[in-house]
């Protein structure tokens, strides 16, 4: 065979195994700009705006605008099968130790029935200190209050295998302070079920 | 450098026993391909480093990963989870994932938040970054391995 054929051929299949391919950016969930950066061996294009897309055709590349109709089309089985946004619920304590504020404990009747309607639901306990003594101290109180949380939880019928328990100590906190400072927002446990 | 981590990335990955994610929604034939076997996959199942996410003709397949990422691939689809790795406590990490062929959307999670430059998703051609993104993406006759 004439090795031109050959070489051609080749280059038949392997276009045509690489197909075409599409990348859509949706608008985000929380509304913040978000973009996608497509890269491949010839360069990038950024796509950076809602419904801004690219067709990827035998190596040649098609910015186009799509649209929710187009995307629906497309990809509405794919998005029909997302599973449901993860929910988070902050959880406040008293002063220094592991006891809950009652607005907290009244909150956590809600929190395990939004674990028990979920498809396979899985739990993250997240603790959380102030500034209030030293680092090392709040790590190890932060996990405290979210082991407390965890075994609550557990004593109220969750399956144990579902919660994780972890803590953050004063790295993470909602109201930024000096150290020392004593506030009460950033005493809490966030629960995330996903 | 790069090569310190990427060694240090592949202790850790070596050593993981913990799932990337689960399964939260399960329709039609969905199947993971895992050391070789072919498994159902029905809601509640584990997925873990290195499972190939497959559907049939009539299935869709939801997964959330543990950094709260949501995945769900439509029907035909072959989706890869090539690389996962969070830490709950630091919240850092780093994912990739594959999509060989099908329908995918894509909801980014706590790890491209906090590290976006370590999260990819890529297909046969492109590697895909993202900056706190939703996305849906296609590879029509993709390959099927």
């Amino acid at each position: 065979m004439n090795k031109q054929i050959v070489v051609a051929s080749l280059m038949t299949i392997v276009l045509a195994g690489c197909g075409s391919e599409r990348v859509v950016l949706l608008p985000s969930a929380d509304g913040q700009p978000s973009a996608v950066v497509v890269q491949d061996k010839s360069g990038e294009v950024v796509l950076d705006a809602p419904y801004a897309a690219m067709r990827r055709d035998l190596g040649n590349k098609y910015p186009y605008r799509s649209s929710p109709e187009d995307v629906q089309e497309r990809f509405g089985l794919a998005l029909s099968a997302q599973p449901p946004r993860p929910a988070s619920y902050v959880l406040y304590f008293e002063a220094g130790g592991s006891q809950l504020t009652p607005e907290s404990q009244a909150m956590l009747a809600t929190i395990r029935q939004e674990i028990a309607q979920r498809p396979a639901s899985e739990v993250m306990v997240i603790g959380h200190t102030d500034r209030v003594g030293s680092a090392e101290a709040n790590d190890l109180l932060s996990l405290t209050r979210a082991e407390g949380i965890r075994a609550m939880l557990v004593a109220d019928g969750v399956a144990v295998e579902k919660l994780e328990a972890v803590g953050r100590g004063e790295r993470d906190p909602l109201v930024p302070t000096a150290d020392e400072v004593d506030e009460p927002k950033n005493r809490r446990v966030e629960i995330n079920v996903r | 450098m790069l090569g310190g981590v990427a060694f240090m990335l592949a202790a850790i990955s070596g050593h993981a026993v913990e799932p990337a994610g689960t399964v939260k929604v399960s329709r039609g034939k969905v199947l993971i391909e895992r050391n070789g076997e072919r498994i159902a996959a029905p809601v509640g199942t584990a997925v873990l480093v290195a499972d190939r996410v497959r559907t049939g003709a009539d299935g869709s397949v939801g997964v959330t990963l543990r950094d709260n990422t949501l995945l769900s691939a439509g029907s035909n689809s072959l989706i890869v989870i090539d690389k996962f790795l969070f830490d709950q406590t630091t919240q850092e990490g780093a994912m990739s994932v594959g999509i060989r062929k099908g329908t995918l959307s894509v909801a980014s999670g706590k790890i491209a938040k906090r590290t976006p430059e370590s999260v990819d998703f890529h297909t046969p051609t492109s590697v895909l970054g993202v900056r706190g993104t939703e996305f849906v993406v296609e590879v029509a006759g993709g390959d099927d391995e």
